[in-house]
């Protein structure tokens, strides 16, 4: 199996370094080699495992609870400007 | 006076009730600016950063030292990535707000493999950990800082994290005790995600009943974590006693395989010996799709862990590469801040959940996990409990396995399929090599049945005393 590093890198919003693509190709080649093991496992008739203790689903009222940790969460913006998280300019992006 | 920072966590919680936790946290503070530079067992560490409990509680002000993915409120969690330096959660974990009920010190965190991932503690972006009993050897991962503080005397107990074996593989590298509790026993609120559908928090500690003591105070159902289970939980000190006569206790065949350390082989089936004069029934079982899991788990949880890992953009908190376009932010955020190992599970976790794969890859895996659970559960109508080894090798040197990755992957071949089924385990210590480096067995049980692993794991440590033996550091 001949990994698309640079289409799977771009899905995952990583740019890697020229010297980094190869080594990573190699591996994750590598690792996808010995994965294959599992075709060889019949699997027609079996669920897959969605939870693994079958836990029902959870429900609860939809309350506002008070957090006022607006400040808290502020002072680690990287950039902010009043309350808002500040970014580059978002203009012709895809 | 008796060296006050190798008292367990019981002795330490009798002599702190009787004359409070001071000189208990000055000795243990000492004793990490002595050898810490040796271990580097912590990322953060600062005699006058120690929070002392608030609160009077079961632990007395005993110090607790805790994994870095485990998020505490005003003090700093990096995860061992550079992603994150500087994050300072505004919340904390509630297992650490079960801690400060409890009356714990918070004393420090723990180095770890980057986001937890690794078996070595060699991928930390801030440094390797080193084992206390070879400082050239690795203390197993991901929780090695956990489990090297406490093996060394740098901790009385600490928590850790166990994806795929992160707390039984170093507690086994490390010579002290560790366990990982059924999936949905303890809360994941605040623990910093990797594998959502196989993360626990669980205790790293000197002997069964300093384990059995820490899962009293953090274990419980909590509405803040959905997956945690809604059930009672029982006083694990209680079970302590049992008597293991009439337990029915079975040897995988699976995990006694060719090519595995003789000597660690020899001292899991001496241990069972040990099991027979007590009392108990070993009989051989057979768990057939143990050796797929390690290819399930490199599917499934790299899944989770790819788009877990999507909230670091450097939008909102940790590291942001400067850039002039949003999206040129993201990239360079990302390149700069995750080393390599999480980068080569983002992009192999993406490539199995994208179009075209998704069916032949994930949901495979998922196909073949619940055909490993369905293993234990046949194997559970037989016996009580599993009696494995925990790592096919002793601890190795630091850089052995570090080029490739899967060779890496392949330790922890005993302890994946525990999380992949979601069923609780212990590793404790069970010998030692000739050249006096930890041996360590696994105990696994049914799902909530913790109870007997603390029984059966209690009554062996107590007849054959392992863990008095330290490292000299």
């Amino acid at each position: 199996m001949s990994f698309e590093i640079e289409q799977i890198a771009e899905l995952a919003r990583l740019s890697l370094k020229p010297e980094e693509k190869a080594k990573l190709k190699k591996d994750l080649e590598s690792i996808l080699a010995y994965v294959e093991q599992l075709k060889l496992v019949p699997t027609d008739s079996v669920e897959p495992t969605s939870h693994v203790l079958n836990l029902e689903n959870v429900f609860r009222e939809d309350r506002v609870h008070p957090a006022e940790v607006r400040d808290e969460v502020l002072k680690h913006a990287p950039q902010r400007e009043g309350n808002f998280f500040k970014v580059p300019k978002v203009i012709d992006q895809d | 006076m008796p060296d006050v920072s190798r008292l367990t966590l019981k002795e330490a919680v009798s002599l702190a009730r009787e004359e409070g936790p001071e000189k208990i946290i000055e000795s243990l503070a000492q004793r990490v600016l002595q050898v810490g530079s040796k271990t580097n067992a912590y990322l953060h560490f600062d005699p006058d950063r120690i929070e002392r409990a608030h609160k009077a509680g079961a632990l007395h002000g005993v110090p607790i030292s805790i994994k870095d993915n485990i998020s505490t409120r005003g003090w700093e969690t990096t995860c061992a990535s550079k992603i994150l330096v500087g994050y300072i959660p505004p919340y904390d974990a509630t297992v650490i707000e079960k801690l400060r009920e409890g009356g714990a010190t918070l004393f420090g965190k723990c180095n770890m493999d980057e986001f937890a991932f690794g078996s070595s503690s060699e991928t930390s972006a801030f440094g390797p950990v080193r084992n206390p009993w070879d400082l050239e050897r690795v203390p197993g991962g991901s929780s090695g800082g956990s489990a090297a503080a406490v093996a060394s005397g740098e901790a009385i107990a600490a928590l850790g994290t166990d994806t795929g074996g992160s707390i039984r593989l170093p507690a086994a590298f490390c010579g002290v005790v560790g366990l990982k509790p059924t999936y949905g026993r303890v809360s994941r609120y605040g623990l910093i995600a990797f594998g959502s559908s196989f993360d626990q928090i669980g205790p790293l500690t000197q002997t069964v009943e300093d384990a059995a003591i820490l899962m009293n105070v953090i274990a419980g159902h909590d509405e803040r974590d959905s997956t945690s289970a809604n059930l009672a939980v029982p006083d694990y000190t209680q079970s302590l006693h049992r008597p293991v006569k009439g337990l029915k206790i079975g040897l995988p065949k699976e995990y006694f395989v060719k090519g595995m350390d003789p000597e660690i082989e020899a001292s899991v089936r001496e241990a069972a010996k040990v099991y027979k004069t007590l009392g108990a029934e070993i009989k051989e079982v057979s768990l057939p799709h143990t050796h797929h899991s390690v290819a399930v788990y490199y599917i499934v949880a790299v899944a989770e862990a790819s788009s877990n890992l999507g909230r670091f953009d450097g939008v909102e908190y940790g590291f942001r590469a400067t850039n002039s376009t949003l999206r040129d932010l993201y990239f360079e955020t990302r390149d700069l801040g995750f080393g390599e190992e999480a980068k080569r599970r983002i992009l192999l976790g993406t490539f199995v959940l994208s179009a075209g794969y998704y069916e032949a890859y994930y949901r495979k895996g998922q196909k073949v996990r619940t055909l490993i659970r369905q293993d234990f559960e046949k194997a559970f109508k037989e016996v009580d409990l599993l009696l494995t080894p925990v790592s096919p090798t002793p601890p190795f040197k630091l850089g052995e396995k570090m080029t490739d990755p899967l060779t890496m992957y392949l330790s922890d071949i005993f302890t994946i399929s525990v999380n992949l089924a979601g069923v609780p385990a212990m590793s404790l210590p069970c010998g030692f090599t000739k050249t006096n480096l930890p041996i360590g067995m696994q105990l696994i049980a049914q799902p909530f049945a913790e109870e007997t692993i603390f029984q059966a794991a209690h009554a062996y440590e107590q007849e054959t005393q392992w863990f008095k033996r330290k490292p000299k550091l």
